[in-house]
């Protein structure tokens, strides 16, 4: 289970999606939460729901593979579908219980609340599965560039990003082996409720805390090693600079933005 | 020319109590005098907590002596303006191929190096190119590193080092972790690095079989160097070696073993072909 995180793990691939600019990619998963969370009514969630599955399949990851990290927010999804649709009062009541009731607001919230959810982990992944995470630094570090004149330490910030994102899959691979090396002295992982669970990883969470500090420290090490120093004078192996392709993603993007606005204003959802 | 100089390098981890007094000293380097002359493939051997990684990250300025100086390629290492000199031409390859690569793709892992001495974007692809090249990694330079094996991982850290045109590689114990065939890949990179492109290497490592192609070798035991020589010298030491819980080549402990149960063949013998050889001279005496 552990090994199904996908967040933060480059997919190669030979794909247009992969070959976009990271300031693009950047610019449009902004774009895209921002239109999933503000559109309002069906037409919109379907232009979304077009656009994702365009982007999906344009990246040419297996769709599968995408949806692999949906797993890890489960309980999220159930908690968020069920408080939406067990408590929010509406017009019309289908039924009730106590202070359970299932209404006709509850069931359109649920239902795009889930929907939301699904979507900005897709989307999300998609983008990470898509840039490696230098490029992501990169993205990062030049479309934040501005800040850096109000002394934010933009570089470093986007440096400890993609260091954070290149040891995922490690440490994800760390706390396995941990896990099962204290399984096999007799912790109990499974069984028990919640709070008995929560004191049972601490065996699991010490170590590895203890080994990603160790980590750390030879990381910072070897950086250091070659010639790494955090200022200025760092060239680039893989400058960015645009072309057509991102110019014309960023019309795509915009003009998506625009239509689901739109959508929302014109046909919201049925009241 | 000696690249690397060191007289008696001092270096003294200090520890202390919760109220920050000093509850006791450990040298971690005691008097270590070692010279390595430009383009020679030096071994440093010794037991965990010899000293011998101490030295190493000595040689890249990560670490300062206590007393004593070391130069490297010229410049004292105590002198802060020279720091970045320093590391550019002594790079560092370390145990751990996981801890030692940045980046999540192979190729931006070997430029990281070039990157950050400011190299032009071209003379970075070039470079990373020939790097690759030579440690044979060329086939594998857009994938992910967690999806190497540890000995490929370690030959991209290698690659890493060699993008950054340094005099002088460090690799400390760089096949600790590595199974025997990566084991095997990972020398035959060093040492073809050595041979062909005339960089200095310095291979610090507790495997015996290692060192016998070596110039050189330094053996040091609790900050001390105990021994040195060329690794005939020392290997023909068998029982010096054995005082110091070292073991020494198989071949060489067969040899060694069969002189003293009275056979009539010389010390020191390395390889297979040199046993053959004497012991087909001991039969046709």
């Amino acid at each position: 289970m552990i090994r199904d995180i996908t967040i933060g793990q480059y997919y190669p691939m030979d794909s247009i999606i992969h070959k976009l600019d990271p300031r693009v990619k950047l610019f449009a998963t902004l774009i895209y939460i921002i239109a999933l969370f503000s559109c309002k009514g069906i037409v919109g969630l379907i232009v979304i729901t077009f656009f994702l599955a365009t982007a999906v399949k344009l990246s040419k990851i297996p769709f599968l593979y995408i949806t692999k990290g949906l797993k890890t927010i489960v309980m999220l999804l159930l908690v968020t579908t069920i408080f939406n649709l067990f408590l929010t009062p509406g017009k019309v009541t289908f039924w009730h219980y106590g202070i359970l009731k299932i209404t006709d607001v509850g069931i359109t919230n649920a239902v795009v609340m889930t929907v939301r959810l699904i979507y900005l982990i897709i989307g999300t992944s998609l983008m990470s599965l898509t840039t490696t995470p230098n490029q992501l630094t990169d993205g990062l570090e030049k479309s934040l560039s501005p800040l850096s004149k109000i002394h934010v330490p933009v570089h470093a910030i986007a440096m400890m990003m993609s260091i954070a994102l290149r040891f995922i899959p490690i440490l994800v691979e760390e706390t396995d082996k941990i896990m099962k090396a204290q399984m096999a002295r007799g912790a109990d992982f499974e069984s028990g409720n919640i709070i008995k669970r929560a004191k049972n990883m601490i065996p699991l969470l010490v170590p590895l805390m203890v080994s990603a500090f160790r980590r750390a420290d030879e990381l910072a090490m070897a950086m250091e090693a070659r010639c790494y120093t955090a200022t200025e004078g760092r060239s680039k192996m893989k400058p960015l600079h645009y072309e057509k392709r991102d110019k014309i993603a960023y019309v795509i993007i915009i003009s998506f933005l625009v239509i689901v606005v739109a959508a929302g204003i014109v046909i919201p959802y049925p009241q | 020319m000696n690249i690397i100089k060191a007289i008696n390098l001092v270096h003294e981890y200090i520890k202390r109590d919760e109220d920050n007094n000093v509850s006791g000293i450990t040298k971690a380097l005691d008097d270590v005098s070692i010279e390595v002359k430009e383009g020679d493939f030096v071994a440093i051997l010794g037991h965990n907590g010899s000293g011998k990684s101490t030295f190493a990250k000595h040689i890249n300025a990560l670490l300062s002596p206590t007393s004593g100086t070391l130069i490297v390629d010229g410049k004292d290492v105590l002198d802060p303006t020279k720091t970045l000199e320093i590391r550019k031409q002594a790079g560092m390859v370390f145990q751990n191929p996981d801890n030692q690569i940045i980046a999540s793709v192979v190729e931006e892992d070997v430029g990281f190096g070039p990157e950050n001495l400011g190299v032009q974007t071209e003379e970075i692809w070039k470079r990373v190119e020939k790097s690759l090249k030579t440690v044979g990694m060329t086939a594998y330079r857009h994938h992910s590193p967690n999806k190497l094996s540890g000995g490929q991982k370690q030959r991209v850290a290698i690659a890493g080092v060699v993008a950054m045109e340094p005099k002088c590689i460090i690799l400390d114990e760089p096949t600790a972790m590595l199974d025997p065939n990566g084991r095997k890949e990972v020398i035959e990179a060093i040492t073809e690095l050595n041979k062909k492109k005339n960089i200095t290497v310095i291979l610090i490592t507790h495997y015996m079989e290692e060192v016998i192609n070596a110039d050189f070798v330094y053996v040091m035991e609790s900050g001390k160097v105990i021994m040195k020589g060329v690794p005939r010298e020392i290997f023909s030491q068998v029982e010096e070696l054995k005082k110091h819980r070292l073991d020494v080549p198989q071949i060489t402990l067969l040899a060694h073993e069969l002189k003293k149960s009275g056979l009539d063949i010389p010390d020191g013998i390395l390889t297979r072909e040199e046993l053959i050889n004497a012991l087909l001279k001991v039969s046709q005496q």
